[in-house]
């Protein structure tokens, strides 16, 4: 940029300063979100495009405009590694003027960029990833996790079982923060109501073939096959279960299913799993409703994170309202003040870990009779009340816990 | 009986399942040595092929409720030409350039099919049911073998050993031999060479084709599910020898059994086993285990 422009531009930037003292205090003029997903990888359905349009659809009904000023979505794919989710966030956050960033699917990546949120003072919005991390030894003021988490999956889908009688288990994990993270609270959850845990094998990201895992789980004799995976990773682990016939004398329990899980795997062979989801899109009038635009747009259901997508960037732009300012340190504290009341969730509140604390609830996958067609998938068998749901704060090792 | 603290009925079923998925390397690593062989193209799209050829079965079964059996001689046909149309067009103009060439239009096409399908059909992927005649398993006392496994370990062993014939044993295999060794001289004989390198082609990738409908109701069908095998399917050509039809086949079954024997006793090892042998390999016989040193 030439020498002269350069000034005029800072004398204008002064000017504006100067002109409008008591205006909103946005920076750059604009409150830009960037969604950081998987657009292409193995979690590109649980996240990627789904994810984008929801932040869209939230910014569209917030009236694309806060405080006056323009709010601008971009995203980027971090390819599941999460060297380049960091590089992009610090990008994002030192050159491209991003304020929040949302979606997170992959826990490795998570935990990487809430590293650079906590540096950098940003805000970040976790709903893909379930790693224990964010809100305890990764925590800052400016990093919420929102959808649900590993705790919140090992005390609906793992108690639950545990209590129909489930009290040997064996893991098929995958193999990365996500997979162990969730072995070992489902673990705790096993251990707590006196039960065993006779075994884990732990396979790579996007593993095709599981006979292999499978042969050893049955070997294991557990009664409970714990799958501490997620996406095309369980889908098939539950499959070659069904396929080489451990469902016969073992139960297996998948630990985190998507409803683009159980459409890939058909109700034939998903009928009468277990599930944990914060959300479905068939629960009330309000989440249908989201669930249709979605449709429209997308061309299938949402599935939890990418409603909280849509949820969490409403409570950011709220707050921003509320604060008068994109400031993260003020921005920090009204989310976790207001509480949040959409179709995602009544009386949500964000917690000072950055937990966001609401009601969890677990499904059942119908069977092909009780459908009635494509993604009427879920029955309800029990709310998991918000107090239970998550980890307490009093367990919690935030340094902004005060204990 | 334990074998290094592995029951014997666990350790007999590991290799059972090891021939099954070395089948798979088995039918994908004979298209391409084949194809390295006679075009000397290191032909990434192996594994796109491979994924094209499930998803042509799906989408036969599913818009024109094409069954299971058809599909199986359908789809590689389907994908064949498709795959003798893009030599034709784009890769008969980059022989005897540098290799590099090669692999870069193939990977090119890997990103272009991959990305069309994730558009068109998600990345979560699409169930593929198992044909009813082959649903159920059989009790072989030291483990269950689902039926249609055992199939594909049949079908595999079959489809490589009708390679192995008409290469070795028919007019056109002699042609295509001789094109491998001399096509200047096989060309001066009235043997039509450029038309041997499209059906070669066509062929090689019609097998990758075959191996994804086998593939399709054991994974389902996903744009992905060919570049997750390529890279494995790659090592295993190396290790058997370039352009060795036999060494790729049997490799792939051995190759499949070490993988499987790996997962027990050190699961976290498996996907990188494969690529320990093949450096083993090419420290200790730099042509392969059944590779001849070229001259």
């Amino acid at each position: 940029m030439a020498r002269s422009s350069r000034l005029s531009l800072a004398a204008s930037a002064l000017l504006a300063v100067t002109a409008w003292p008591a205006s909103a205090q946005i920076s750059d003029d604009v409150v830009r979100i960037g969604v950081l997903a998987d657009m292409s990888g193995i979690y590109a359905d649980l996240s990627g495009k789904g994810a984008v349009e929801a932040v869209r659809m939230a910014v569209e009904d917030f009236g694309g405009t806060v405080l006056g000023k323009k709010i601008d979505v971009v995203f980027a794919d971090h390819l599941n590694k999460p060297d380049i989710g960091a590089a992009k966030a610090r990008e994002w956050f030192d050159t491209g003027g991003v304020d929040m960033i949302n979606d997170l699917a992959n826990s490795g990546v998570a935990r990487a960029v809430a590293t650079v949120a906590k540096e950098k003072k940003r805000h970040i919005i976790v709903n893909g990833a379930s790693n224990m991390g964010i809100t305890n030894e990764l925590c800052s003021p400016y990093a919420i996790h929102y959808a649900y988490d590993a705790y919140s999956l090992a005390h609906g889908t793992g108690k639950a079982v545990v209590e129909q009688g489930g009290k040997t288990w064996f893991f098929l994990t995958v193999d990365f923060a996500f997979g162990i993270g969730l072995e070992q609270q489902v673990s705790n959850v096993v251990r707590a109501n006196k039960g065993r845990v006779v075994g884990a094998a732990r396979h790579p990201l996007a593993t095709t073939d599981f006979s292999s895992y499978i042969l050893q789980a049955q070997a294991s004799k557990a009664e409970i096959i714990g799958i501490a995976s997620t996406g095309a990773d369980a889908v098939n682990a539950i499959k070659a279960a069904a396929e080489f016939g451990a469902t016969k004398n073992q139960k297996l329990a998948a630990l985190l299913l998507w409803i683009e899980d159980v459409h890939s795997l058909g109700l034939q062979t998903a009928q009468g799993l277990l599930l944990t989801n914060a959300w479905y899109w068939d629960a009330n009038d309000e989440s249908r409703a989201f669930g249709q635009r979605f449709m429209k747009r997308v061309g299938k259901m949402p599935n939890m994170a990418q409603a909280a997508d849509y949820s969490s960037t409403m409570h950011y732009l709220n707050a921003v309202k509320a604060a008068g300012t994109d400031d993260p340190d003020k921005v920090s504290a009204k989310m976790r003040e207001l509480p949040i009341n959409d179709f995602f969730t009544r009386n949500g509140t964000v917690r000072v870990d950055g937990r966001m604390v609401h009601d969890m609830y677990l499904w059942q996958v119908k069977t092909p009779a009780e459908s009635k067609g494509a993604w009427d998938y879920l029955k309800p068998v029990a709310t998991i009340p918000a107090a239970q749901a998550f980890q307490p704060l009093s367990e919690s090792t935030c340094y902004l816990v005060k204990k | 009986m334990d074998i290094f603290g592995v029951p014997i009925q666990a350790f007999l079923g590991q290799i059972m399942l090891g021939l099954v998925n070395g089948a798979f390397y088995a039918v994908l690593s004979l298209g391409l040595a084949i194809i390295f062989g006679l075009l000397r193209i290191v032909n990434f799209a192996h594994g796109a092929f491979f994924m094209a050829g499930a998803f042509v079965a799906y989408m036969a079964g599913s818009y024109f409720g094409v069954g299971y059996w058809p599909a199986l001689f359908v789809a590689p046909v389907v994908v064949g030409i498709a795959g003798a149309l893009f030599e034709r067009l784009f890769l008969r103009r980059i022989y005897g350039l540098d290799p590099i060439y090669g692999l870069l239009l193939t990977f090119g096409l890997v990103l272009v099919l991959e990305g069309g399908f994730r558009v068109a059909f998600g990345s979560s992927g699409q169930p593929f049911p198992t044909p009813p005649e082959l649903r159920g398993v059989w009790n072989l006392g030291f483990m269950i073998l689902p039926v249609y496994r055992a199939f594909v370990i049949g079908v595999a062993i079959v489809v490589c050993l009708a390679t192995w014939f008409v290469i070795e044993k028919t007019r056109i295999g002699a042609h295509l031999r001789a094109a491998t060794e001399r096509p200047e001289l096989t060309q001066s004989f009235g043997i039509n060479v450029p038309m041997l390198l499209t059906i070669t082609y066509g062929a090689g990738v019609g097998l990758a084709a075959f191996a994804g409908v086998l593939a399709a109701p054991i994974q389902h069908v996903y744009p992905s599910m060919g570049s997750d095998l390529v890279i494995i399917v790659f090592a295993i050509v190396v290790i058997g020898g370039l352009g060795s039809i036999f060494g790729s086949a049997v490799t792939g079954l051995g190759l499949g059994v070490v993988e499987g024997l790996t997962k027990v006793y050190y699961s976290q090892a498996s996907a990188t086993v494969v690529f320990l042998v093949m450096a083993l390999v090419l420290l200790l016989r730099p042509a392969g285990l059944f590779g001849r040193e070229e001259n």
